[in-house]
């Protein structure tokens, strides 16, 4: 194919052009068409293509991610907002903590070990390029039915993916998810979470300033990984007949990002960029727009210059390429030497393919030819802005309105069985099969991990400072109720976190749903962000940055929307954090907060096969002040965790099976108080002694709370019902073993 | 131009869990002429013109230094046109 | 007492054996794999990771680098050296130490908090820890299962030359559940669980792995 360049569009303005197989609509290529002035090069409208997708441009988003903007609570602690690559926020001593989670789900359902080896290492790339040094991820995983032929055929490919490549970059796992569900079978969700740290001082943002600045492109060399991933993977769905689109997924190499970072950091260290952008979906198309809308838009790029896996790219997959582990940085010609060095001291590909110019257009060259020539913002920043119609979908008033009818256990028998059920349930069951894939240890500050309700890292060996984060979802709530559902992901990531003693400061988010043109979708999609945009001013907890990937759906059916919430949050001595579980009896065992009969969306409706009922309403102002007595009881509390899934009964069999200390406990209602899922519930330990001070607390901040037993022995025992440690635990721990070897 | 191949394997007497592996999904998948698999590696290694018996001897020491670890592979070298 | 800890591209766990060597009462000096410089230290760890991103054979392509042909000679003149995980699998690449870390048998990557028996005290590494004395201290791999021949094992086994066995399980398919060994001299020690892992128990599972990091500043090279 002869090449495509500027003088040649202009000359033949009437070429046919494939844009409808780059996923572009009429309009948008007629759009095309008016900001240029002319046709687009077939290399413009790669560009184009890509970044107008959904995946890039988030065009049936934005109108509604605005409101995290403008309903953002005030916070000081909120250094980089929304926008950048990821969100930076201050944690004292001068750490600043940058933390971002992502979706890489199409890709992980085609090639799974090689779909979640490259999500992790794209999650990663952009804390990184934010200044900073990595120290952890998380991965919320959903898959469809545990025992469907097609989730032994991707869990163990993307538990593997995630283990192999974070394990190779050094970065501890300290959390997650494993969620099963009929939903994902033909859409696992694959999502990735990094944080990074570093000085204020520190921080790198993506743009291209100074004229006369050098555009300098290391890491691997460009291949044919993924060309057209992301405009043709994540912006279609998959036809239901299961015929997909098939273009090359990306692999990863962890080995050469692990080298990345370390080169990375150390020409962070000597403050030798100006800009700096990773390259990940969209390749160097995103790169060049991006880092040249966010300076005064003028840069320059001599494309030939990139070095180059595959001789016989054009310049087209060139710049649609999502070759792996690529950087894009803009540096003064005075420091263009020393970067160079420590490039070649850690045998890192490196390449001048450019320079910052005045004036306001991006041009590309191929050779000599200048085959792109646009204003960057256009690709970058401008793109198509959907206000796709929503419509309440028919089902919400039908399932609003009947009531979940499920068996309740009665007597000894049926509630030891029914605990016994909900232990080994795959939601509920013990996911070391997963977790032991993967390094928890590596850098050697990993305080909490899987299975605690929050991972923790320190940040300092001196004064102990931490974070803490956690993930949260509850599709089920979500899909009874889109606005409430996200308010109650929200609550319950913050108290996480308060439980072991942390404050909640910010929030990441990733947001996966159907079809956007679906305008019942559209419609949950919408609430959810209304629901999370609203919890989060109530909260004070600012977003700082997220996620969407729309089209997980097969022909018609779309998932149960999952908006997914990180919150984070920071610990000043992580030596006094409030561990998950206790491990003397004696022991005092107290639930804070009401149960009621809240089973819609519960584990035991989901095992009896419904979703019907009305979600809980997420009472917010009574999350706040339960999360200020967890912070304030870390003082004097020995254990404290979590009511989620699984309600009181799951609770009770991970504290219990955590060190090995059993418990007798009381319940005047057992099969509910067991059962519910009432959101806003904590289990505390603390000492006889400590007692009234504990009461003292649930009482300053008008939390219920009542006495559920002792710990020690070793059982569970509930009123009559006496479970022993070890037939729980077999119970707790032979599902994922059962199910996949 | 010639290609001198080195294929690398595990000694028999060495555990391969990758070729175990592989011979339980042969017949998952319907394919029942495996009794055993063994996995191994194969390196291409290309040259000017037809090796001369230097060279190969050369291949050889660095299939014994490098290509392979002698505790626990064995390997062949040959030349393919 | 100045012990070295060398970064390969791909290294891991240096910052954590550095750690772990001046909790342990010694000076931490970083050794780059392309220096060919020892800077006059006492001993010498080669840290946990994926060197070299694992390619060819774990550890295949370290042993090449300029610093190993140092810590080859020293290593012959007797300067203890503690090769932990990935560190053990470059010692065994490079002759130092007999057998090969292979493939876990069940082809997964492990992390644990195993158990392990300190079978020999008398290396420079293991002084510090009662013969027979069980600890409890991370394990993550993925090519963990040390392999060898009847011949070497027969050695290993009669010359005392294994330092610690996995106890319960065999975690990863080792031969004789040996979970470390040492060379003829005893100055050579290659470990795949990791005890810079365990010297706090804030951040693991105990500070029993602490033990490796005190003998050194016992030893005395000779």
């Amino acid at each position: 194919m002869a090449l495509d360049t500027v003088l040649i569009a202009q000359s033949t303005p009437d070429n046919l052009q494939p844009f409808a197989e780059l996923g572009l609509k009429p309009d948008e290529y007629a759009r095309i068409k008016e900001i240029l002035g002319r046709r687009p090069t077939s290399s413009e409208l790669a560009m184009y293509s890509v970044m107008w997708s959904e995946h890039c441009s988030y065009k049936s988003s934005k109108v509604h991610l605005k409101q995290f903007g403008e309903k953002a609570p005030k916070s000081d602690a909120l250094l980089v907002g929304i926008g950048e690559n990821a969100g930076v926020v201050d944690v004292g001593q001068g750490y600043a903590v940058t933390f971002k989670i992502e979706s890489h789900n199409h890709p992980s359902f085609i090639e799974p070990y090689q779909g979640a080896a490259t999500g992790v290492g794209g999650i990663v790339r952009d804390i990184l390029t934010m200044g900073a040094r990595p120290i952890a991820v998380m991965d919320p995983l959903r898959f469809g039915p545990a025992d469907a032929a097609d989730t032994r055929r991707v869990l163990p490919g993307i538990v593997a993916g995630v283990g192999g490549y974070g394990n190779c970059l050094g970065l501890p796992n300290i959390g997650g998810e494993v969620v099963f569900d009929e939903t994902y079978i033909g859409n696992p969700l694959v999502n990735a979470l990094c944080v990074g740290v570093m000085k204020h001082s520190d921080i790198k943002l993506a743009k291209a300033a100074g004229a006369g600045n050098l555009v300098v492109l290391y890491g691997a060399k460009t291949g044919g990984d993924g060309i057209g991933g992301v405009s043709v993977l994540a912006s279609e769905t998959f036809g239901a007949g299961g015929s997909t689109k098939r273009p090359s997924v990306q692999v990863g190499d962890p080995f050469v990002e692990k080298v990345l970072i370390e080169c990375s950091l150390e020409i962070f260290a000597e403050d030798l960029v100006v800009g700096i952008q990773d390259l990940g979906g969209a390749g160097l198309s995103c790169a060049t727009s991006e880092l040249a809308s966010g300076g005064s838009g003028g840069m320059k790029v001599a494309l030939d210059k990139v070095p180059l896996r595959d001789p016989s790219l054009s310049p087209e997959e060139i710049l649609m390429s999502e070759s792996q582990e690529r950087m894009c940085a803009i540096v003064e010609p005075s420091k263009i030497n020393r970067f160079l060095e420590i490039c070649k001291k850690w045998d890192v590909t490196v390449t001048v393919i450019g320079e910052v110019t005045d004036g306001d257009r991006l041009e590309i060259t191929w050779n000599g030819d200048v085959i792109v020539n646009v204003p960057p913002r256009t690709v970058a920043h401008e793109g198509p802005v959907y206000n796709r119609p929503l419509a309440q979908p028919a089902y919400i008033d039908q399932v609003n309105s009947q009531k979940v009818n499920v068996p309740m256990p009665s007597g000894a028998a049926e509630i030891k069985a029914a605990v016994l059920k909900l232990a080994g349930a795959p939601n509920l069951a013990d996911k070391s099969w997963v977790t032991a894939q993967y390094d928890k240890y590596v850098q050697g500050n990993t305080i909490q991990a899987q299975p605690d309700d929050s991972g923790m890292v320190r940040l300092d060996e001196t004064t102990h400072l931490g974070v803490a984060i956690s993930t949260d979802a509850n599709a089920n709530w979500s899909y009874l109720n889109p606005y409430q559902g996200a308010k109650l992901a929200l609550a319950e990531a913050a108290r996480n976190i308060a439980t072991a003693g942390a404050r909640p400061l910010a929030v990441t988010n990733c947001l996966n749903f159907g079809s956007p043109e679906d305008p019942g979708v559209m419609w949950q999609f919408a609430e959810s962000v209304r629901g999370l945009a609203d919890g989060c001013l109530e909260m004070g907890l600012p977003v700082t940055g997220g996620n969407v990937s729309f089209y997980n759906q097969t022909g018609a059916v779309a998932i149960l929307p999952t908006p997914v919430i990180g919150v984070l949050g920071v610990i000043q001595d992580v030596r006094k954090r409030t561990p998950m579980s206790y491990k003397t009896s004696g022991l005092e065992l107290f639930l804070l907060g009401e149960t009621k009969e809240d089973l819609a969306g519960s584990e035991w409706a989901f095992l009896h096969g419904q979703r019907v009922g009305q979600s809980p309403d997420a009472d917010l102002a009574r999350e706040m002040r339960l999360i200020e007595l967890l912070l304030e009881g870390n003082a004097f509390f020995t254990a404290a965790h979590d009511l989620s899934q699984g309600g009181l009964s799951a609770g009770l069999t991970e504290m219990v099976l955590r060190h090995s200390v059993g418990a007798t406990i009381s319940l005047s209602n057992p099969a509910i108080d067991l059962l519910s899922e009432t959101p806003g519930r904590v289990i505390v330990a603390v000492e006889t002694n400590k007692v009234a001070q504990l009461q003292a607390l649930a009482t300053k901040y008008s939390i219920a709370i009542s006495k559920l037993g002792t710990t020690g022995g070793d059982s569970l025992t509930i009123n009559d019902s006496v479970i022993s440690l070890e037939e729980l635990r077999t119970a707790h721990t032979s599902t994922f073993p059962r199910l996949f070897g | 131009m010639a290609k001198i191949v080195v294929d690398v394997m595990l000694k028999p007497e060495i555990l391969d869990p990758q070729g175990n592996a592989v011979a339980s999904a042969l017949p998952r998948l319907g394919f029942s002429f495996a009794k055993s698999v063994r996995q191994g590696k194969r390196f291409e290694i290309e040259i000017e013109g037809d090796p001369t018996a230097a060279q190969l001897a050369e291949v050889e020491k660095a299939a014994e230094v490098l290509l392979s670890n002698p505790v626990i592979e064995n390997y062949v070298v040959r030349v393919e046109k | 007492m100045r012990v070295g800890v060398i970064t390969f591209p791909g290294t891991l766990d240096d910052r954590d054996a550095a750690r772990a060597v001046v909790a342990g009462g010694s000076e931490a000096v970083s050794l780059w794999h392309a220096d060919a410089d020892l800077k006059s230290v006492d001993a010498v760890i080669l840290p946990g990771g994926f060197s070299y991103g694992d390619y060819l054979r774990c550890g295949a392509i370290s042993r090449f680098a300029p610093v190993m042909q140092l810590v080859i000679e020293a290593a012959g003149k007797g300067m203890p050296v503690l090769g932990i995980c990935n560190g053990f699998q470059v010692l065994c690449e490079s002759h130092l130490l007999p057998g090969a870390l292979t493939r876990n048998s069940d082809l997964h990557f492990l992390c644990r908090d195993q158990e392990i028996e300190i079978v020999n005290n008398s290396t420079p590494w293991t002084s510090s820890y009662k013969a027979g004395e069980k600890i409890v201290i991370p394990l993550k791999n993925g090519e963990g299962s040390f392999q060898c021949d009847d011949k070497t094992l027969a050695e290993l086994e009669g010359e005392g030359r294994i330092i610690a066995r996995y106890v319960g399980q065999n975690p990863n398919g080792s031969r004789n559940l040996i979970a470390g060994i040492t060379n003829a001299r005893g100055n050579v020690v290659g470990l795949m669980p990791h005890p810079e892992h365990a010297i706090d128990e804030l951040t693991g599972p105990s500070a029993q792995g602490l033990g490796f990091f005190t003998s050194i500043l016992n030893a005395m090279v000779k």
